[in-house]
């Protein structure tokens, strides 16, 4: 299925976490942020919040800034 | 002589210098410059994971969170409602209910849009979150970002990135006198002399990164901007003397051979 990941699509194998899709992804859950259709998911949730077709993920972290 | 800490909200920190992290042309270099500072707290921007090159380390991985307190920005938001967006990212990034808070309002001057601040204020004060918004260096607006709840004001000096140094002290002075909350002059600082202006304005703080990080020698700048601010909190609480339009001698005028 599609979703749309930081603003591209990106396809999976059909519904997951966001736990498992940030571990496809490779990414440290400490290290970063996530947006789901707009929501911000606390990292406690991440392993009980499906993403579903046509979902908006935003994966943010911290870059230097002023 | 004793120096009393910056207390904003409920922390309190010792160095009155806050600095940014971006612009570096290294993390290792901004590593070096924030150690130079002796800033405790440091702002860092949100931003989309990397997500086709997964090589490149965290920013996370070059600050040490247990020594530098960060500050998440909401720096490119246009509106309230991003701003208020990417704060709440903030939080969760950074377990962290602080914000610096910017809206601006024009790509060109970077100034901020005073009433999608004010908004964007009242939003996130009432979400719990710690809101020091970046305003212009308009006291009317100060007043009213600080009856929303904001924990510090913080004008700028002159344009983000400028350099120009403080372009209207006069009212830089007239927020600080109105306000109940710390007054942190956020951008604009080009060399140490600039902080120490505003430092000898009676400020509660400065807030820079270009002047910092764009400097030939930013490890160097930032000892400066750290001497400065120091220096400048200094001859603020020391009382500087009267400016006189004429010489008052420095020497006793009693005893002078010949006379």
């Amino acid at each position: 299925m599609n979703i749309v990941l930081n603003g591209e699509t990106y396809k999976t194998a059909g519904p997951l976490t966001i736990g498992r899709l940030l571990f496809h992804l490779d990414i440290d859950r400490r290290r970063v942020a996530v947006e789901h259709n707009m929501n911000v998911i606390k990292k406690s949730n991440y392993d009980s919040t499906i993403v579903h077709r046509d979902d908006a993920i935003e994966v943010v972290n911290f870059i230097g800034g002023g | 002589m004793p120096e009393s800490l910056l207390t904003i909200a409920d922390k309190s920190f010792s160095s009155r210098l806050i600095v940014g992290s971006g612009k570096y042309l290294t993390n290792d270099l901004m590593v070096q410059a924030l150690e130079a500072s002796g800033a405790e707290m440091v702002t860092v921007a949100v931003r989309r994971v990397n997500l086709s090159d997964r090589s490149t380390r965290s920013l996370l991985d070059y600050i040490d969170t247990s020594r530098y307190f960060l500050l998440p920005n909401t720096a490119g938001c246009y509106s309230a409602d991003d701003a208020v967006r990417a704060a709440r990212l903030g939080r969760e990034a950074g377990l962290s209910n602080w914000v610096k808070l910017e809206v601006i309002g024009d790509e060109k001057t970077l100034f901020p849009d005073n009433e999608a601040l004010l908004e964007a204020t009242r939003i996130l004060v009432k979400e719990g979150f710690i809101v020091l918004p970046y305003t212009n260096d308009d006291p009317i607006t100060c007043r009213k970002l600080e009856d929303e709840g904001a924990a510090a004001v913080m004008p700028l000096g002159a344009p983000i990135g400028s350099g120009l140094g403080i372009q209207n002290p006069n009212n830089i002075q007239i927020i600080k006198a109105a306000s109940n909350v710390p007054v942190i002059v956020d951008a604009g600082v080009g060399t140490a002399s600039d902080a120490a202006i505003a430092m000898e304005l009676g400020v509660d703080g400065v807030l820079m990164n270009t002047g910092i990080a764009g400097a030939d020698n930013p490890v160097e700048m930032a000892e400066a901007m750290k001497l400065s601010v120091k220096a400048g909190r200094l001859a603020y609480l020391a009382g500087r003397i009267p400016r006189k339009m004429y010489a008052t001698a420095s020497s006793p005028i009693d005893g002078i051979v010949g006379s």
